[in-house]
């Protein structure tokens, strides 16, 4: 499949800092790819490189078959993009925005259909001042769709926002996607890239520590799985160690944490079954994508 | 991009007058100053001169307009849409950040015309202004006068780092001059020592500038060589220090 964006090799300093080190990825067509790690990481500044905002000190770069250091700026006619940390002016109207930013492009969708589209029409003549977080985000993503972009690049869109509000914004990423553009989206948020992306990139330090898709993130965990239950009379820690995928017991007072790897809530239930009064609160607890994060970088990824 | 810079220029001047602060100093204020200032002196030309007292002060308050926009709107303008992001929103599409600000540049502009003209209109009708003795060369003066100023305020929010210095260093020079420069009151009526320091000041000049024209129908080229120098100066430290963010 046909590659929307490819990176070789990318390198950015600011000074003796390097900022991205080596970095290289493709993004398929139509895919929601992920690039995934703490503040500070690299991640504006790979998709600073990659709409030709910076120029970068080494490597390639190849967006929808151009170079966005040498394009000019026809390429952003073909991206639509919302920026971490960018904002309208207080007392622009919600329709005035999608209006003005479709007069930006030499083609554009219809201004009051979008706005209808992205549900938005009861607040068209609402100030971007006085719009909740929520709002806000659903503007910016119509405003990154007015020029009918075959790519669209989210960076950091659920910042700041209550978690009703994370999962409305994750509905319309998905929306954008379901369009036929293909997602570019930068988050520090491990359920965010969990839930949303087909692929994710792991940054830190400037340098990508995985890429894969996150359930293959969370499969290659050496512990891939988590089985917990409070011990019953007459349990002891023999009783299980020698069932199939059991790495390590620990019990702290009644409570026990199995993991290991395969289904080993089965594995697990199957021995506890032989007791006279088996647990009633066996359950497994998965691994996320933030433990995938701290196993990889050594830290935890929220500030 | 005429069309982009088109619809950025009505935006922002829509946004302009939403904003009752600055549409009051710019457009409202020259004229309370006119009734005011004409109620009690009135402007029956002094034999003397040959021309009465609010003849003699309009060119003052329309450099007064000027120095509003300049040293009071674009420093605010330009810092707070680098503190919040605005040119950085525009930066991802095809047009430049730098459209943004050329559209702001004509809103100064407009609304300093309209804020004149009005105080023009006013003036006729409520008191019998004299109209310019040079009225053609009188435009081209403006815009050198605004451009001059604007870009005074452009290097306060190029050089400050956040909104609140750009704005406080912007009326910390404004005050001052507004009334050491013969816009509050003519210079003609200032002592020898405070004319001195008058001399050293952009917005005397305009002042000088726009008073030559309108009185007398003469340039003042002084006052233009200060003005060419102040944009040149200024506007090359204004694009030195520029960040977008």
């Amino acid at each position: 499949m046909e590659s929307v964006v490819r990176l070789k090799g990318l390198t950015k300093r600011y000074g003796d800092l390097v900022a991205v080190d080596d970095v290289s990825f493709d993004v398929k067509q139509a895919e929601i790819f992920g690039i995934i790690g703490p503040n500070g990481a690299g991640k504006t500044s790979v998709v600073e490189c990659l709409l030709g905002l910076r120029s970068r000190d080494a490597g390639s770069i190849t967006v929808l078959g151009e170079d966005p250091a040498l394009g000019g700026r026809s390429l952003l006619t073909r991206i639509g993009v919302q920026l971490q940390a960018a904002a309208l002016q207080d007392r622009l109207r919600v329709r005035e925005a999608v209006r003005l930013f479709a007069a930006l492009y030499p083609k554009a969708e219809e201004p009051d259909r979008l706005i209808a589209e992205w549900g938005l029409s009861d607040k068209a003549n609402t100030a971007f001042g006085d719009l909740s977080g929520g709002q806000r985000q659903r503007l910016f993503i119509t405003l990154a769709l007015v020029n009918r972009p075959e790519l669209v690049v989210l960076d950091e869109l659920t910042t700041g926002l209550d978690p009703q509000a994370r999962r409305a914004t994750w509905e319309l990423v998905r929306a954008v996607r379901d369009r036929g553009a293909t997602v570019v989206l930068v988050t520090h948020f491990m359920d965010e890239a969990e839930v949303l992306c087909d692929r994710v990139a792991v940054i830190d330090h400037g340098k990508i520590r995985a890429l894969d898709t996150p359930r293959a993130l969370m499969h290659a965990q050496q512990a891939s799985a988590r089985v917990l239950f409070t011990a019953p009379a007459g349990f002891s820690a023999q009783l299980i160690a020698g069932a199939p995928g059991v790495e390590t017991i620990e019990q702290t007072g009644s409570q026990v944490s199995v993991t290991g790897h395969g289904p080993l809530l089965v594995h697990v239930a199957a021995r506890l079954v032989a007791l006279p009064d088996p647990p009633m609160d066996l359950r497994a607890e998965r691994v996320t994508l933030e433990d995938v994060f701290l196993q990889l970088t050594g830290r935890q990824v929220r500030d | 991009m005429g069309k982009a810079l088109g619809a950025l220029t009505l935006v922002e001047l829509k946004l302009f007058f939403r904003n009752p602060r600055a549409a009051f100093f710019v457009i409202a204020f020259p004229l309370l100053m006119l009734f005011v200032f004409g109620s009690i002196f009135g402007n029956r030309p002094s034999p003397g001169l040959g021309v009465g007292a609010m003849d003699m002060s309009v060119p003052g308050y329309i450099g007064m307009i000027v120095g509003t926009t300049g040293l009071m709107g674009v420093p605010g303008w330009i810092s707070t849409y680098r503190e919040q992001g605005i040119f950085r929103r525009f930066a991802v599409t095809p047009v430049r950040p730098s459209a943004v600000l050329l559209a702001q540049g004509a809103v100064g502009l407009i609304t300093s015309l309209i804020g004149v003209l009005l105080l023009i209109v006013a003036g006729r009708i409520a008191f019998h202004l004299k109209m310019p003795a040079a009225p053609v060369a009188l435009l081209p003066a403006f815009f050198l006068a605004s451009a001059g100023i604007m870009s005074l305020g452009a290097m306060i929010a190029a050089v400050a780092r956040t909104a609140r210095t750009a704005q406080a260093v912007g009326m910390a020079i404004y005050f001052p001059m507004l009334f050491l420069s013969g816009s509050a009151f003519p210079r003609a009526m200032m002592p020898e020592g405070v004319k001195r320091i008058s001399n050293f000041l952009p917005l005397s000049h305009v002042n000088e500038l726009l008073s030559g024209l309108w009185l007398e129908g003469v340039w003042r080229p002084a006052s233009v060589a200060v003005l060419a120098g102040v944009l040149a100066l200024a506007g090359a430290i204004a694009v030195r220090n520029f960040r977008w963010e």
